[in-house]
Order: C-alpha cells, then structure tokens, then sequence
C-alpha cells in the first residue's frame, strides 16, 4: 500500500515538474515576439537614460562620467527652472478645472439627459482629434484679428489680448485650449464610475428627504472619490508630459513665458545634442511622475485595507 | 404649496442641466465647424466678423491645392501604411504575449507582469533619447522602420488584451486541450475569436494613437517624402504661414479618417478608453 502511494506521488511530481517546465517553455515562447521588442526598445533605454544622465554625453562621441554634475547645474539654469515652474502652474492651471469641469457634467449627464448618447460622442471630439489640428485651429482663433477677441470685442471688451504673442496671456491660452480638450475624456472615465454606484444609496437617501443638491454631496461625490483620484492622478501626469500642443502653437515662446518640461528636454536632446544634460531633465520628469504614482499606489493600498 | 415649491426647483434644474450640458457640447464643436467653415474660405473672410458659418462661395480649391501642391498623397499613404503595420504587429504581438500571462501556468507569471506593467509608468520622454541612439546604431533612423519598431510593442496592448482573455473561463481551454488541441490552437482557434471586441477595441486605440502621433515622427523622420500627415500638417502651417484657407483644410483632411472611424466604432472607443483608464 505505502509503495504504492509512494510510486504514485513521485510520479504526480514528476509530470507537475515536466508540466511547468513545458508550460514554461510554451509561454516564453508566446511572450517572446513581444518582449524582445520590448526589451531592445523599452527597458535598456530606461536603463541607459539612467545612465546617460550622470554623464555628459553629446550624442555622438564624448561620453565621460561627470557625477552628479547634470543634476547641480539643472537648478542653476534658469532655462530649466523657468520650464519647471511653467509646468507646475500649467499643471495647477489646468487639472482642477478638467476635474471640476468632467465631473459636473458627467453627473449631470447620467440624471436623465434626453440624447446624451449624441452629446457625449460630442464631447470626445477634441479627445480623439490630433491634436496638431485642434492646435492649428485653436491658434487661428486666439489671432489677434480672430473670432475669439472679436467675440470679446462684441461683448464690450475694448482691448482684447494678442493671446499668443503676450507673455501674460499666451501660458492661459494654451491651458484653455486643453482644458477643452481635456473635458470630454475625463467625463467618460466619470460616467463608468457613476455607473457602479448603488441605487439603493440613492433611494434611501430620497427617504430622508434629500434634494438632488444632498444627493450629490452625500452620494454622488464620496463613491466617486476613488475615479477622482485616479483621473487627478492621470490629469496630472499627463499635465506633466504636455509638449505637442506648445511646441506647435508658441514654440515655448514669447521669450520662455510657455516653456516646459519636455519642450525643454526636446531642445537640449535633440536641437542641442546635450544626451547627458537632456537625461538628468527627463529623469527629473520621471522622479515627479513617480512620486504623484507612488501617492496613488499607496493610497489604493489603503482604501483596500 | 410644498409639493409646487418642488416642482418648480426641479424646472429650474431641468433647464440649468440641458443649458451646462448643451453648452458645453457646443463649445465642443464649434472649433470644428469654425474649422470646416474655414476651410473653404478665403483668408480674407476667415476674419470677418460676425462669423459666416456657411461661406457664400466655396473655395474648394483650398483643399485640391492642398491636395496637389504639397505632397499630401504621399503623407497620407505613409501614415496609412505605418498605422496598418504598427497595429497588426501590436495586435500579434500583444495577443501572444496575453496569452501566456493569461492561459499558460508557471510559477514567476503573476509577478512577471506586474514588473512588465510597472515599466508603463516610465513616460515616453525618458525613454526617447537612448531609444534614439539604439535606432541610430541600427541605421534606421529617418525610416519608416524606426516608429515600427519603437511601437509595435506595447505593455498597454497586452494588458488590454490579457484582462478579456482572463473573462474566457478556464474550463474551456481544459476541454480543447483534452480534445487534443495544444497552446497555439487554443491560442488561434478559440482564444482569437472569442476576442474579436477586445481586439477591435485595442486596436482603434492604436490606430488612434499612430495616427495623431507627433513627438516620434518629429525625431526620426527628415525627408519630406517620410512624414506622416501630423508631421506634414505642422510643416504646413509653417511653411505657409498665412493660406490660412489652405491651412484649415490640411487640418480637415487630417482628422477625417479618426473621426470616421471613431463615429463607426464609437462604442468601442468609450469602453476603450474605460478599460484603459482602469488599470490604475
């Protein structure tokens, strides 16, 4: 009997053992096509910008370890602060209002709106559009002679800006522009989450009596709270990364009053050859994207907790 | 009295909600028509105001001289081709690599993709400029090659891709593999069309993504006879900085094909766009 059992167990492990090794050999296989790509495009460039940024690299032959030399002086040029704080306060400028903006009207969407299927496919356009031609368009209209101030002048006002050619102004116009294009696709993540809210929380609130303003503060907005987390989170990040609609609309200009982030690693990269400089840039952009994704992680954990 | 007190406050409301939804919907569109609008205009009533939302005449000699006098033929087959190339080699691609994170067992999976997901985080720009110095090395840079390679391979695409087949129950494949079927038949004959939905989906938001892509074609293509149509679009505006009429339909022609698509799949798009969004 014992021998038996024993035979049998030793003969289960050893066709469990050839199984993984075959289901192992079957998935690398699978996996394969996808992560050499993967692995030749994506990871040792993530690696070797690492390393580019400790060094002074110019693209070409000179390529000798400076240290943390990269990193000291990108807090002494003012090319580089000026594009981090333009980032910050277009970042600031910009995600509330997609916020605020996305989740009034995705609730107000979701209460009953006649043909609001129409206006949501509608309110992706400026989503799915390329954005080179939603800048283009948008740039015709801020013109100084353009529908937007004689809009403006209609209504009253004397002296409309030259919205892109004024320091003051140009940063704003860019940030309408994407807080525009930002609406429609933030007010599809919210209109999911809005669809995993229990009715009976809705209900039962309606039998203490609340108005669809209680609703809303009571019900509505603490169910959301993790999607608005996530969309900040995603909102900010991608704020992080804006570079397309600036560098066709301003170039960064007037002056450097619409700098940012990537614009800047782009020119010290790829204008300027400084690999090593424009590494320690983007690793700075990668050490804010990682710290607004480790707040989001944490506080995932926590919830679930 | 109470009962009229309410209903009279959800009137109110009734009409505020159509007045901020409408409104919002039309200062979604009307950069678009304004657009198309121009688009058959002449520059000097693109600036007249008030705005004549349907021109007296139209100009549709702004788009056969787009057409003709730029080489927009060619920007647009380009892009075509790159976009049909980078989204069948990621649907490939992504689907077997989806496969084995979904369907095959062995040990290290689970945390294998968590790493293989971690590396979504790392942002474009950070990753372009060794990215670019690998496709010097290899002699591709100014080629179509280049963007195929840089993005053919996608962690979004299997993560995509992985979280359907993970909704195929497991039971399934037990029964095909008893009938004698191994992983590639499984993997061909029952995984693939069982997920044509998620593959349409990953793949709009490829074709997406490929077609509005700027930052990549920008690095690595110099010939005008390589650009893509976004490549060529800002090229365009300038270089011709004041046929704003000209302009205008260079920028409708370029975000017709998107806009068909998305009206034809639109509710691909939406659960496209959730389903990416919930990765978080």
């Amino acid at each position: 009997m014992e021998n038996m059992s024993m035979k049998e167990k030793s003969y289960k492990h050893k066709t469990s053992a050839a199984i993984v090794r075959r289901n192992r050999r079957h998935a690398y296989l699978f996996m394969a096509p996808n992560f050499i790509g993967f692995f030749v495009f994506t990871l040792i460039p993530v690696i070797m910008a690492i390393v580019y940024s400790f060094t002074n690299y110019d693209g070409n032959n000179t390529m000798d370890f400076v240290g943390l030399k990269n990193y000291i002086n990108l807090f002494h040029d003012s090319d580089f602060t000026i594009a981090l704080t333009n980032t910050i306060i277009y970042t600031i400028g910009t995600v509330p209002f997609v916020i605020i903006l996305s989740l009034l009207v995705s609730v107000l969407m979701n209460n009953g709106v006649k043909g609001a299927p129409v206006y949501r496919a509608i309110m992706l356009f400026p989503h799915i559009a390329s954005i080179i031609a939603v800048t283009v368009v948008w740039q015709f209209m801020y013109a100084k002679e353009g529908p937007i101030n004689a809009m403006l002048h209609a209504i009253g006002v004397e002296n409309p800006p030259v919205w892109l050619s004024n320091q003051k102004t140009a940063l704003l116009a860019v940030m309408i522009m994407i807080i525009w294009k930002g609406i429609g696709y933030y007010m599809i993540v919210y209109l999911a989450g809005l669809k995993g809210i229990p009715t009976d929380q809705y209900e039962a609130a309606e039998l203490d009596g609340a108005n669809a303003w209680n609703k809303l503060i009571h019900v509505t907005i603490p169910n959301l709270r993790p999607v608005t987390f996530y969309a900040t989170v995603m909102c900010i990040i991608n704020s992080f990364q804006v570079f397309t609609p600036i560098y066709v609309m301003t170039g960064g200009g007037p002056g450097r009053a619409t700098s940012v982030l990537v614009m800047q690693i782009y020119q010290d990269s790829f204008v300027n050859y400084q690999f090593g400089y424009a590494s320690a840039e983007a690793m700075i952009l990668f050490l804010m994207i990682l710290i607004v994704t480790l707040i989001q992680f944490y506080h995932n954990k926590r919830v679930a907790a | 009295m109470n009962k009229k007190k309410i209903t009279s406050g959800k009137v109110v409301y009734t009409i505020l909600k159509y007045a901020v939804v409408l409104l919002l919907t039309i200062s979604m569109l009307v950069p678009f028509i304004w657009m198309v609008s121009a688009s058959f205009k002449t520059n000097l009533e693109i600036f007249t105001f008030p705005i004549k939302w349907i021109p007296e005449v139209f100009h549709f000699e702004n788009y056969t001289n787009v057409w003709e006098r730029s080489n927009y033929p060619v920007l647009f087959f380009n892009t075509v081709k790159l976009t049909v190339i980078i989204t069948v080699l990621q649907l490939v691609t992504s689907t077997m690599a989806a496969y084995a994170f979904s369907k095959i067992k062995f040990p290290e999976r689970d945390k294998l993709f968590l790493l293989y997901l971690a590396t979504l985080m790392v942002p474009y720009q950070v990753v372009m400029i060794p990215q670019f110095s690998i496709i010097r090395e290899m002699g591709l840079v100014n080629s179509h090659w280049s963007l195929i390679l840089i993005q053919a391979f996608s962690p979004m695409g299997v993560f995509l891709i992985k979280q359907f087949f993970d909704g195929i129950p497991d039971e399934l494949i037990e029964a095909a593999r008893i009938d004698g079927l191994g992983d590639w038949g499984i993997y061909s004959k029952i995984m693939l069309p069982l997920s044509k939905s998620a593959m349409i989906t990953s793949a709009i938001l490829t074709i997406t993504s490929t077609w509005n892509d700027f930052l990549a074609p920008l690095i690595y293509l110099s010939d005008p006879d390589l650009y893509t149509i976004q490549l060529g679009l800002r090229n365009l505006t300038s270089q011709y900085t004041t046929e704003y009429g000209q302009i205008m339909a260079a920028s409708v022609i370029s975000v017709i094909p998107i806009l068909v698509i998305y009206c034809i799949f639109q509710n691909f798009f939406q659960e496209g766009l959730v389903s990416g969004a919930v990765k978080g």
